[in-house]
């Protein structure tokens, strides 16, 4: 095999697994029920699923011109941002009181919030 | 309610520097390939704006300690003076030229005058943007 075909195989592989991870986010973002577990599907697969893609065109185009300097900075950047943006939206989520899905079972933050009300309050 | 998101505001001290590096390149590259100075000038102004959320408008104004609508008049005004600056050399309004010149490290560049305009208009769209943006999001 030549060196195109086998790196033609790879760039396949990748864009086929980012859209298949894609897909599994938009499946979660339907199926999953609170706020909470949906934010954990859109930040975890949407994110692998974007730098598989984005390795995929970083490998289709390094045979013409090299290696992209942009493509290497998004997939850096994506990798730091997206799950950053997934924290922010679910911690806005709880502290405007949104529900937890009604079999969840543990809620470790309530207990430390609540203290901290309690600790302002006494001052 | 202030809560204190500590996430927030490190990963802004890491992308914010990210985000200004890469407004440069594209306003620098705007010449040859899809970029200038306006794309440059938002990109520039959403990396402060990122500053302004994560942190305070308070902690922008310390970091930039002067009037936006200065840097609106300043870039109209370098926009103005490259038009000008074509009589000098007995050419129409706006003519522009360029010309090769071999620099240390980057070897043979050409520079046209046409960036000089192009700072202008990159001055303008971000002293214009955060003018905007900070006039509606302070607390008078």
């Amino acid at each position: 095999m030549t060196e195109t075909e086998i790196s033609s195989i790879f760039v396949s592989i990748f864009v086929l697994l980012g859209s298949l991870l894609s897909l599994v986010t938009t499946i979660g973002l339907l199926r999953l029920p609170d706020v909470y577990s949906r934010t954990h599907a859109a930040s975890k697969s949407a994110t692998l699923g974007v730098l598989l893609v984005l390795l995929g065109a970083l490998l289709f185009f390094y045979k013409d011109s090299g290696l992209d300097a942009r493509l290497i900075l998004g997939i850096v950047f994506v990798f730091i941002t997206s799950p950053v943006a997934g924290h922010l939206i679910s911690r806005a989520a709880y502290y405007t009181n949104v529900p937890l899905w009604d079999k969840s079972v543990r809620d470790d933050l309530k207990n430390v919030s609540k203290e901290k009300r309690n600790r302002s309050a006494e001052r | 309610m202030r809560t204190n998101d500590v996430v927030l505001k490190t990963a802004t001290q890491l992308v914010t520097f990210i985000i200004i590096i890469f407004s440069i390149y594209v306003f620098l590259q705007g010449h040859h390939n899809p970029g200038g100075g306006f794309i440059g000038g938002l990109m520039t102004a959403a990396a402060i704006i990122l500053i302004g959320i994560a942190f305070d408008i308070k902690t922008v104004r310390r970091i930039l300690p002067f009037d936006f609508k200065l840097l609106t008049a300043t870039g109209l005004l370098i926009a103005v003076l490259t038009g000008i600056g074509a009589f000098i050399f007995d050419a129409t309004f706006l003519t522009h030229t360029y010309d090769y010149f071999y620099l240390p490290l980057l070897g043979k560049t050409e520079l046209a005058t046409a960036l000089l305009f192009d700072i202008g208009v990159y001055f303008v769209v971000i002293g214009v943007t955060l003018t905007i943006i900070f006039t509606i999001g302070e607390d008078s």
